[in-house]
Formats: C-alpha cells, structure tokens, sequence
C-alpha cells in the first residue's frame, strides 16, 4: 500500500516507521526544515520538504497513486484541507485525519472527513472502559451505517435487574446482542434473565443512549 | 446587509471601514483584540460609536460566531492571514451556517482556482499581483 502522512510530528514520525516496517510504501511531508532534516537521517527517501496543504507539493510526493492519506499535522485546518484535497481532487480513497481540538470535530464530519481521530477523545473512550460506574460504554461507532454498539452494567436496583430481556421495555432500534456474567460471554434466549451486575451488550441507532441508561442504572426501578 | 468579517488585518479592516460607510451592518471577528485598533484608522470615533461591531475570537468557535452574529450574517467574508484557515472557515460558513455570499481571501493560486472550481468565490492578491507584473514587464520589455 502506498501511504502520504502529513506532518512529521511524534505522531506522523511513528507511524512512518510502523508503516513501512509492516512492508508500506510510505511519503511523509513535513514543513519545518530542521525537524525535516532531523528525521531524513533516519527515513532518507521516505521524507520530503514541504507544506503539504499545497497541491504541487502533493502531487510531487505522488498523491495520485497513493492508497491511504493520513493527516496528523497539529493543525486542524491543515489536517482538514489535505484530507479533502486528497479524497475530492485526487480521489485518493481512504483518508484518515487527525482532530486536535475535540471541539473542532463536527466541522471534519460537516465536510465528509472521516474518519477524524482525536486523542482526547480516545483517552475519554478508555476512562469510561475502565471505570465501570461510569455507565454506557461505546465500543464501536459505524457512523456511516448509524449504528452503534455499547456495553453497559446492570444495576442494582434498575429496571433491567431480573427481568427477561423478553419483558424488557426497550426502544424501538436497541437490541441486545450479548450478556457478560461471571467472566463469561453469551447471547440470551427470550427468557433470560438479566441480573445485577451483568454486563449488556447492544446494537443502537444512535440517540438512545440516555433511553438505555434509564433502564440498566441503579434507582431507575422506583423512577419508572 | 448584515456582513461578517473574519480577520481584521490590512484587507480585511478597510473592507469594514468602507463596507460601515456605505451603510451596511458590519460585525468583525479577530483572535487578537488589538486588532480592534486597526479598524478605527482614520475614523474619528472609536468603531462601535460608528456603528460597527467587534468580537474577540477564532473563527472556527461556534460561540465566538454567534457572537458575531453568523446567524444573520447576508455575506461572510473570511479575510485572516491564514489560507486554510480561511477556506475551512468559509466553508463551515457556506454548509453548516448557509451564509448566502461567501467570499474568500486565499493567497495561494492553485489552491484559490481549485477552490473555485468547487463554488467558492475565492479571491486571490497573489494572482492579480502576478498578473500585474507580466503586463508591468510585458509594457517595457
């Protein structure tokens, strides 16, 4: 696969190397020249001088036959402008952008880049993994298809607490797919009860993360 | 018409000046609030006495935009010192906000053409500068 990277900061230094050590064909651009020069000595060839957010510095690095165009600069607007030029004026087919403020992420999504990868929201998404009395955990987000597949802990005294996934009240578009118990993984029959401290997985359409949280958190019983 | 300016450098604080005399409703947005000084160049009043409006912050906020009042803003024109600053910006304007008239300040002559190609109108220094000095040239030599 032939793959650009776009600034060759720790992110897009390492991914060079992983890439190419995994047998890649791979063009990093980097615009600062001393940094440029510092990370030639390592990846020779691999490297090239340049602001990448200019078309001929682009098409130099060989944009037209690339597999992959990876955005990782610590600009958003840049990381923003490459991928679109990648994916709109050189048709390169899968890009993959880097976000640096979270907040700047729906933009990315109001201009079709996806997928936009943020380093604030990745650590959030493990804080949530590994504290458990957070709540609802999302383990995959298939935005294109508006699906999405979430984990979430029983509580005590919530509404889900032994009942049958048949006699639970769950929006239309949420399905439960999987129970963990016990350290042990499997798909429910109608009957099944679920208990306290199960672990639930479902498929969702997105937006009903708070109508699910109503009925597996703790004192949602007496609310209902 | 109301008009939003973002970027309050050379261009785009004379744009303001000229676009408050002839009567329109201006509101500038800029990181850097001295920039606010810029705008008042020549005027004998401070810029909000003369009518216009002044924010501080990135154009890219959705506060700092509303704020400036994207949501009735007739014409967005993206004027920072920065090229994909200035393309993001006026295209978050275009899509998300639906400003009808975007205009766009890109110094970069191959990304402006591009650009325009994809309905924006882009406006380029670079290439008119570049086009002056041919027929400059073209006159003496």
């Amino acid at each position: 696969m032939y793959v650009i990277i776009a600034g060759g900061g720790k992110v897009g230094w390492n991914l060079a190397r992983e890439l190419i050590a995994k047998g890649n064909e791979v063009t990093l651009i980097e615009n600062r020249r001393m940094r440029y020069l510092t990370i030639e000595q390592e990846l020779e060839h691999a490297i090239q001088y340049g602001d990448a957010t200019e078309l001929w510095v682009l098409e130099r690095a060989g944009i037209q036959r690339a597999d992959l165009t990876i955005a990782v600069t610590g600009d958003d607007e840049d990381n923003l402008l490459v991928c679109q030029m990648a994916k709109e004026k050189y048709l390169c087919e899968r890009i993959i952008a880097r976000v640096n403020n979270p907040r700047n992420r729906a933009w990315f999504e109001l201009l079709g880049i996806q997928p936009a990868v943020s380093a604030t929201d990745l650590i959030l998404r493990l804080i949530e993994h590994e504290v458990p009395s957070y709540g609802l955990v999302h383990l995959l987000d298939l935005r294109d298809e508006q699906l999405e597949i979430i984990e979430v802990e029983v509580g005590p005294d919530s509404r889900a607490a032994n009942t049958a996934v048949q006699d639970m009240d769950l929006p239309e578009g949420a399905l439960i797919i999987s129970l963990l118990r016990g350290g042990r993984g499997f798909v429910p029959k109608a009957d099944t009860v679920i208990e306290p401290g199960d672990e639930v997985l479902l498929v969702l359409d997105p937006g009903l993360e708070d109508a699910i949280t109503e009925q597996f958190a703790s004192g949602t019983r007496g609310a209902a | 018409m109301f008009i939003l300016i973002v970027g309050a450098g050379r261009v785009g604080s004379s744009v303001a000046r000229s676009a408050l005399a002839a009567g329109h409703t201006v509101s500038v947005l800029d990181e850097d609030p001295l920039s606010h000084e810029r705008l008042e160049v020549g005027l004998n009043t401070t810029w909000e006495e003369a009518g216009g409006r002044f924010t501080v912050g990135h154009g890219m906020e959705v506060d700092a935009l509303t704020e400036a009042g994207i949501h009735e803003a007739d014409v967005f024109i993206a004027s920072t010192d920065g090229d994909n600053t200035n393309l993001t910006i006026s295209q978050i304007a275009q899509k998300h906000y639906e400003v009808e008239k975007v205009i766009v300040r890109v110094m970069d002559p191959a990304r402006a053409a591009w650009y325009r190609e994809q309905g924006l109108h882009t406006i380029c220094p670079t290439q008119h500068a570049i086009e002056m000095f041919q027929s400059a040239l073209g006159e003496i030599a």
